[in-house]
């Protein structure tokens, strides 16, 4: 799989892209990115779900590779330290002054932030 | 400005004469901000640029310096920051519209810990939005130009960081590598890029992209001054349930140590298909330490061509949870809406930039049920193979060498429309990230006028051997291929 001398970056990403391409997934539908979107709060244009579609699906295909190798003795890293919890005593100490933090509300009134209803109820 | 003293300089130099009374650090800072108004309009690698802060900051040090107290090791030392670090009455953007005019209320310990040192603030870089790109042109705030030719990216996502430093802005910066966000701009701008180990510069303020992998780490036009900033950046912090405890022995005092005897392997799987630029310099980097002593030999390390794949599903799964804070209520972006969903639905799809959007999607794609295991169970397990992989080869190996990037720096616009092209960038920084290895690129020769990078791995605290070699290829290395240069800036486009 060697490149020719010479080769520019964008056939040497070209060819990077067409290694990686399994193949095995079975893409993205405008279904998916909708149901997706509604997960991560996010409010997509039709455009942009015509254009997520493709490119989710793209991307998926390529990092596929994994999914089909056999990890069954393989435990899973979750990070890259064996950390236990990392606990500190239970001591008060001092905090960000509440009116700063405010400052950078949206919307904060009476030392409180502000949210529209959250279940429906009147504002 | 002394007669003497000539800006750009070293960190070191500048700090042995502020701290020797032959400079005042606010000549210093002048002398930067000079040269940011004069460079900076062109490549754009700041967002926001603290002169007053920085002039008063300066004046501090130099009381110090008059009183005869000890203003710290980097004393006068124009620094620059990427967005993504807290810096409390600066604004703080992360290079998002979400984000925009946002004030933290606190700085990153990093901030602090670099000040203490008398490291002087002047600014904040540009960078990818939440740092997801490798080529700053994500940023909601326009691209920065590559310093070697403004038609080019400088990489990413810390492109504003390492540019600075290319360009001669400042002799130091900190930039944030999640999966080559450091090195992999440092190699397109012919700068010195250090990943650390994960858990040694504390995390605390700096804005979270993917928690298991994100590390802050310097930039520095020479190994020397790179070494100096990560001496004082690197340490446990209680803010950081993630720090480590235990300490490393300062970088700075084993630069001199040499390779003799040292073991290195250069990563065969990552020469098959980088640029034949990039080889070359690998080659010839490996030539270097090897006259110097060092034991070169080859090595396959095949699980390490997985990172890639696994990394992106990891590192969108961690985002898609990560950026769940922004939702319209406590700072940031708010758009207007009948219910709280919607506001916050609302919100972030104005806030958002594409790439952001897409990780986000994709992460939460790959967490969901059904998905779940097949997926982000199946990349954490292929991450177990990667930091297996490289464990076999440190039996055998000091430290290994591979490319930073498969190419030098490309143009602008050359892969916006291609996300998948783009993330190859990161193919050989990738698995280091996953390991929670250390890394460094340095800049070695140039290719058509470009400069490439070659990148040193080592393991979890390798980073004293590391600086080592290191140290060795920058000596080998073509002096041409790295910063401080005069920016070109004919023909920049903005």
């Amino acid at each position: 799989m060697s490149l020719p001398v010479g080769a520019d970056y964008l056939s040497i990403l070209r060819h990077l892209v067409a290694l990686y391409d399994t193949g095995v997934t079975e893409g993205f539908s405008r279904d998916d990115v909708v149901y997706v979107a509604r997960l991560a709060r996010l409010d997509l244009e039709p455009s942009e779900v015509d254009l997520y579609a493709a490119q989710l699906g793209s991307i998926l295909d390529h990092v596929a590779a994994v999914t089909g190798l056999d990890t069954t003795a393989v435990p899973a890293t979750a990070h890259p330290l064996e950390l236990a919890n990392v606990l500190r005593p239970d001591t008060p100490g001092p905090t960000l002054p509440r009116d700063e933090v405010l400052s950078q509300a949206p919307h904060a009134e009476g030392g409180r932030f502000r949210v529209p209803p959250i279940l429906g109820e009147a504002p | 400005m002394s007669a003497v003293f000539e800006y750009p300089t070293s960190a070191l130099e500048i700090a042995r004469a502020v701290r020797a009374g032959e400079v005042r650090a606010r000549e210093v800072v002048e002398a930067a901000l000079e040269r940011i108004a004069s460079f900076d309009g062109a490549l754009h690698c700041f967002l926001t640029v603290t002169a007053d802060a920085a002039l008063a900051a300066a004046d501090a040090v130099d009381a110090v310096v008059a009183a005869g107290g000890d203003p710290g090791p980097l004393a006068g030392v124009p620094l620059a920051l990427k967005d993504n670090l807290c810096t409390r009455g600066v604004p703080t953007t992360a290079g998002s519209r979400i984000l925009e005019g946002w004030v933290p209320p606190y700085d990153a310990t990093v901030v602090k810990v670099v000040a203490a040192a008398g490291a002087v603030a002047v600014g904040k870089t540009n960078l990818d939005e939440f740092a997801m790109g490798s080529s700053t042109e994500n940023s909601a705030y326009g691209v920065t130009h590559n310093p070697w030719d403004p038609n080019r990216v400088p990489g990413g996502s810390s492109g504003g960081s390492a540019a600075s430093v290319a360009a001669g802005l400042v002799p130091l910066a900190l930039g944030s590598d999640t999966g080559g966000s450091v090195r992999q701009p440092a190699s397109l701008c012919g700068v010195v890029g250090v990943k650390p180990t994960y858990g040694l510069v504390s995390r605390y303020g700096l804005i979270a992209f993917a928690s298991s992998l994100d590390q802050i780490g310097p930039f520095a036009a020479t190994v020397a001054d790179a070494a100096a900033l990560l001496d004082v950046i690197a340490g446990h912090d209680p803010a950081d349930s993630t720090s480590l405890e235990v300490g490393l022995e300062p970088v700075s005092r084993q630069l001199e140590a040499g390779v003799a005897g040292l073991r290195v392997g250069v990563i065969s799987d990552f020469l098959v298909d980088a640029s034949p630029s990039c080889v070359a310099a690998v080659r010839a980097a490996a030539e270097v330490l090897s006259r110097a002593g060092a034991v070169v030999e080859e090595v396959a390390i095949p699980a390490l061509m997985l990172g890639l794949s696994a990394y992106y599903l990891v590192a969108p799964a961690e985002a898609s949870s990560n950026l769940a804070r922004y939702d319209g209520v406590r700072y940031g972006l708010r758009v207007d809406g009948p219910d709280a969903a919607q506001m916050n639905a609302r919100s972030r799809s104005k806030g958002f930039g594409p790439e952001v959007k897409r990780r986000i999607m994709l992460g939460t794609y790959v967490l969901s049920a059904g998905y779940y295991d097949a997926y982000y169970g199946q990349a954490q397990r292929v991450r177990t193979l990667v930091a297996r992989g490289f464990g076999e080869a440190y039996e055998h190996f000091d430290v290994l060498i591979g490319p930073t990037s498969p190419t030098v720096a490309f143009e602008i616009g050359a892969k916006t429309q291609d996300p998948l092209a783009m993330y190859l960038s990161d193919l050989y920084t990738i698995p280091t990230n996953l390991a929670g290895h250390p890394a460094v690129s340095v800049p070695f020769s140039l290719s058509e006028g470009l400069p490439v990078g070659v990148q040193v791995l080592a393991p979890t605290l390798g980073e004293g051997p590391m600086f080592r070699a290191a140290a060795v290829i920058e000596h080998g290395a073509d002096p041409g291929a790295r910063g401080p240069i005069e920016p070109r800036l004919a023909g920049a486009v903005r």
